[in-house]
């Protein structure tokens, strides 16, 4: 298996006088098992690394095994799965299932967003599966999904040091 | 002869373009009825069966689970299929008439080329490049083995009749942001892999990019490069519709939709994949896929075609460029599966903002003032003295925002304001 992808992203300094505080917080970026999408992955890098975070990029078609075996590694401040190709509810549930099992990820802040179904927004129902199944978050696709994001990782540092 | 390749030239004597969807239904049914509404549109069709993304990444596991729980999977599973539920989806539709092409996306697809050859299908795509980067995990060296194992099994077709047919993905690379030189290149060498395993129908694909002038070059290129280096070879070149993040207002869809069916037939090209009006938000419906091929049937009758296909207006920037990384590649090793993984590993090939390990990934582009896809760092690409660079720069997440939505942009924007939506897009655009 081949090791995290983590270049590609613009070797560009990350802005860092932003948000030097979260210098230490790491953010682990991840595609789900059966989604080739990367631009998603590409551009959650550059804006988490111009917020001050390091970033790790799993890259697409992740297999489950993996997350559970980065997030142990890197104890991550936060996980974030996107998804593009309409697998994401079903491969994304599959995750947070195995995740939360896992013994010292049952509390990793955890996130799924993206174009989750193959037939457009996803029901209420459904969202409030994957936050039952585990996710603190689902983001919708769209300008107000990115804008709330923005909004959750503005909180973070605090619940990642609770 | 017959076959996906025969039929395609077939429709180019008769000065027809070949238009095609990217279809694919995990339901029997429905997946019968879709090749049934394409193959009864108006235009030139030909059917597609669209894998879904377990296939691709061979976990057949899942592919069947969702089956059996009746879950609507994002193509149909030809592999967990059985090869008579296959053949009546394909019964009454495939025939010498009707080829029916199968896209899937797998580094790793042997289990695919079975499947198909056993129903008595001739036509797939993809490459061992293409196939491999942007589309899964799996090291570049395995997928030129597997890539090159499927070859020579799909080859043997031949001993049954039929004559195969592969395309290559490599004109798409990433869907967006690769430069059109880059895009050229892959396509040409996918083709000459495919073409050194046995393969003599062959196409190659172009993706719409950001600038028809530009893409018109690309377009041109390509053929020149395929005349000097696909010598009995059958080969046609197949455009795709935008594939990057594609224009919400079904306006905007539909005159992106449209410049793609100009160029297909104003370059000469031979076939077209559409999209459609819902693509920004979901997988389109039949009935969608069936008024996107009408429209670019259509909008291509409408459009001069040239005389003569061969290369006029082809000696241009985006060929010196694809040019000088073909021979690059082609001058690193004998065996054109060593010599594209030699490519990768120094840096001769780079795809920009592609995540996968074997990619050096120092290479970047941008968008400049007039809408051409650009080169803002070469990295160590062998373009110097070919490709004018100004250093690399920085890309935050809003210019590549800008940059991946500048399509978009344009196009939903002209309908909404009537002003044009271009403008100094991107990095590197500021400092011409």
């Amino acid at each position: 298996m081949s090791s995290p992808a983590t270049r590609g992203a613009g070797a560009a300094d990350p802005a860092g006088d932003r948000a030097p505080a979260r210098r230490d917080a790491t953010v682990v970026v991840t595609g789900v098992t059966s989604d080739s999408h990367t631009w998603n992955l590409v551009f959650l890098q550059l804006l988490l690394e111009e917020l001050g975070f390091g970033v790790v990029n799993l890259g697409p078609c992740v297999p489950e095994e993996l997350v559970v075996s980065e997030c142990l590694a890197r104890r991550p401040a936060l996980l974030v799965v996107s998804s593009v190709n309409g697998h994401g509810y079903r491969d994304g549930m599959r995750l947070i299932s195995r995740l939360r099992r896992q013994p010292g990820l049952s509390s990793v802040p955890a996130v799924i967003g993206g174009k989750l179904g193959i037939a457009g927004a996803q029901s209420t129902e459904q969202l409030g599966a994957l936050v039952t199944a585990g996710y603190d978050a689902v983001f919708d696709d769209g300008t107000e999904g990115i804008a709330s994001f923005r909004r959750l990782l503005d909180a973070l540092p605090q619940r990642a040091l609770a | 002869m017959t076959g996906f390749g025969a039929f395609v030239r077939r429709a180019r004597a008769g000065g027809e373009l070949v238009v095609q969807p990217r279809m694919g239904m995990s339901e029997p049914e429905r997946m019968r009825a879709g090749l049934r509404a394409t193959r009864a549109a108006n235009g030139r069709t030909v059917g597609t069966i669209t894998l879904d993304s377990y296939t691709r990444v061979r976990d057949l596991e899942s592919a069947g689970l969702a089956l059996l729980e009746g879950e609507s999977l994002n193509g149909y599973p030809i592999v967990n299929h059985d090869p008579a539920t296959t053949r009546w989806v394909l019964d009454g539709s495939h025939g010498p008439d009707f080829p029916v092409q199968v896209r899937h996306g797998s580094a790793d697809p042997i289990d695919i080329f079975r499947a198909l050859m056993t129903v008595g299908l001739d036509a797939s795509e993809g490459g061992p490049v293409s196939y491999c980067l942007p589309y899964g995990r799996i090291p570049l060296q395995e997928s030129v083995d597997n890539w090159s194992r499927s070859c020579e099994l799909f080859v043997r077709l031949r001993e049954t009749g039929l004559e195969p047919h592969l395309e290559t993905f490599g004109g798409c690379m990433l869907g967006q942001l690769c430069p059109p030189s880059q895009l050229v290149a892959i396509s040409v060498l996918e083709a000459l892999f495919f073409h050194r395993h046995g393969l003599r129908s062959i196409s190659v694909s172009y993706a719409q990019q950001t600038s028809p002038v530009q893409d018109a070059e690309a377009v041109a290129a390509l053929r020149r490069l395929c005349a000097e280096l696909l010598p009995d070879t059958d080969w046609h070149v197949v455009i795709y519709a935008y594939m990057g993040v594609y224009p919400a207002s079904p306006d905007g869809a539909y005159r992106l939709l449209g410049e793609a069916a100009e160029l297909a037939a104003a370059t000469g090209s031979e076939r077209l994949i559409v999209k459609t009006v819902a693509e920004s938000v979901r997988i389109p419906t039949v009935e969608e896929n069936v008024g996107a091929l009408e429209f670019a049937a259509a909008t291509a009758a409408g459009t001069r075609r040239p005389v003569t296909a061969a290369g006029a207006g082809a000696d241009s920037q985006t060929y010196a460029e694809a040019a000088a990384l073909v021979t690059a590649v082609l001058n690193m090793a004998s065996d054109l599966g060593e010599a594209m993984l030699l490519a990768f590993r120094r840096g001769y090939l780079d795809i920009p903002y592609c995540l996968h390990p074997d990619n050096m990934g120092r290479s970047r582009s941008y968008i400049d003032g007039k809408g051409r896809l650009r080169w803002a760092d070469i990295g160590r690409l062998p373009l110097t003295g070919v490709v004018e660079t100004r250093g690399s720069r920085t890309v935050t997440s809003g210019d590549l925002l800008d940059s991946l939505s500048y399509v978009r942009r344009k196009f939903d924007h002209e309908q909404v304001s009537g002003t044009p939506g271009r403008g100094a897009i991107g990095p590197g655009a500021h400092t011409s």
